[in-house]
Parts: structure tokens; sequence; C-alpha cells
């Protein structure tokens, strides 16, 4: 993990930075391809990350509501809600694929 | 192996004949999937895709004898009849290249990040992903 990734906030809480991005009509819906994001330390999984965006509200309640189907990878890989997100993360969320 | 997520056209007798060159090959498989009737955008996740179509195409030359394999993947803007993508095997036998062939096209419509938007005359919609494809890739798993 670099340094840098893990910084103390004003409350001496640890955050954990990580780059979101966002495809398809996922990024339409919430009006950009990506974000980067410090989150809180108790936040550490796809699931955990997901539930933190829904908790935004208006279109980002839509998008991330629990009976949208929702794909995720983390580093470009696949990945399930249980999976485990770390600082310096690349995570992506998106609707299921329709390419060939 | 080569693999493309390419914007350009591709030449499918070209891609054939770049993989028959070894005189052990003996059958080569190849599809290619076609736009039909709409004008369409492609996206996908750059640096991912590559990888996804790398990973599938790798499954498949662990479970059937692949001696060489091309897969090409357009994005951006599609016409009607335009070529999408393209997946040729070859093998020894025509066996083996015809499933690896199928295995690769079925797992690289539930895996590789690619996403198509439709333009219709009454508007643009995402296409919706259907159950028929994630049967389709799961019937491998038997």
């Amino acid at each position: 993990m670099c340094a840098s990734c893990r910084t103390l906030s004003y409350f001496g809480e640890m955050r954990v930075k990580v780059t979101v991005l966002f495809f398809a009509a996922l990024r339409e819906q919430l009006g950009r391809p990506r974000e980067e994001l410090d989150l809180p330390s108790n936040i550490n999984t796809i699931g955990g990350l997901r539930d933190h965006l829904r908790a935004r509200g208006g279109a980002w309640a839509s998008a991330f509501a629990p009976n949208r189907a929702v794909r995720a990878a983390v580093n470009q890989d696949m990945a399930q809600p249980a999976a485990a997100i770390k600082a310096g993360d690349e995570v992506a969320f998106f609707p299921p694929v329709t390419g060939g | 192996m080569k693999v493309a997520v390419q914007r350009e056209d591709f030449d499918l007798g070209a891609e054939v004949r770049a993989i028959s060159k070894d005189s052990k090959v003996g059958a080569v498989a190849s599809f290619v999937g076609l736009v039909r009737d709409v004008r369409m955008t492609l996206e996908h996740y750059p640096g991912m895709t590559e990888n996804a179509i790398r990973g599938i195409v790798d499954q498949a030359a662990s479970r059937w004898q692949v001696m060489d394999c091309t897969v090409i993947h357009r994005y951006g803007e599609l016409q009607p009849n335009d070529q999408i993508v393209l997946v040729a095997v070859a093998s020894a036998h025509r066996g083996d290249a015809f499933a690896a062939c199928e295995f690769i096209m079925d797992y690289l419509k539930t895996q590789a990040p690619f996403w198509k938007k439709e333009h219709r005359a009454g508007g643009a919609a995402w296409v919706e992903a259907k159950a028929a494809d994630d049967q389709a890739a799961g019937r491998w798993k038997s």
C-alpha cells in the first residue's frame, strides 16, 4: 500500500483512497465517468461501497437500488459483493455486459 | 494468440490465414458477430477488456487443443451489417476448434466489459443483458 493512500482525516480517523469508475447506463445516470473517493476505513468491500454510494440519495439511490443489476470489478477483475477493497484500488461499477 | 479491441473493421480472410500457417493446423473455426438492423455505439472498459478476453482464451486453451487463436472486438460507432466481433481458433482437428470457438464466444458475452447502446428513431437505449447468455456460458461448467 502506498504511504500517501492512507491518511488521517481532520478527526484522526483512518481514510482509504480509491478510484471509482462508472460505465454505460450507470455513467450516464450518475453524470460522471469516475470519482476519487476518500472512504472511511470501515467501508472495505464492494457491497459496503455500493451501500455507501446508494446512501447519497437521488440518482445514486436509484442507480444502486437493491433490485438493480449492478456488476463490479476490482483492479480490472470481475468481483463479487464480498470482495475486499483497499487503498489505491481501482473499483468499477457497471450494468451486466452486452458485448459480442 | 492475438487479442485486439479496436475501432477499425477487420478482414476475416486475412485473420484466418494468419493462424493457419503452421502445417500441423488441420482446422480453423471462426465466428463473426454482426450488427443487425440498428445503429449502435459500443462502450468498453479500456484495460480490463483486453485482460478479460485473454483470461477467457487461456481457459479455452486449457480445456481444448488450441494451436492459435485470434479475438477482435470493435467499439465505437457501428452501422447495420457492420462486423462487431471475430473469434477464430486453429487446432489439429475440428472438434477442438468448434468447441473452443463457441466457449470463447459464450464467455465473452457474459464476462468481457462491453455495453451496446442502440440508436433508433424513437431515441437511444442501452441493451439489456439476456438471461439466455448467462445460460449459454453456464453450460460449459458441467
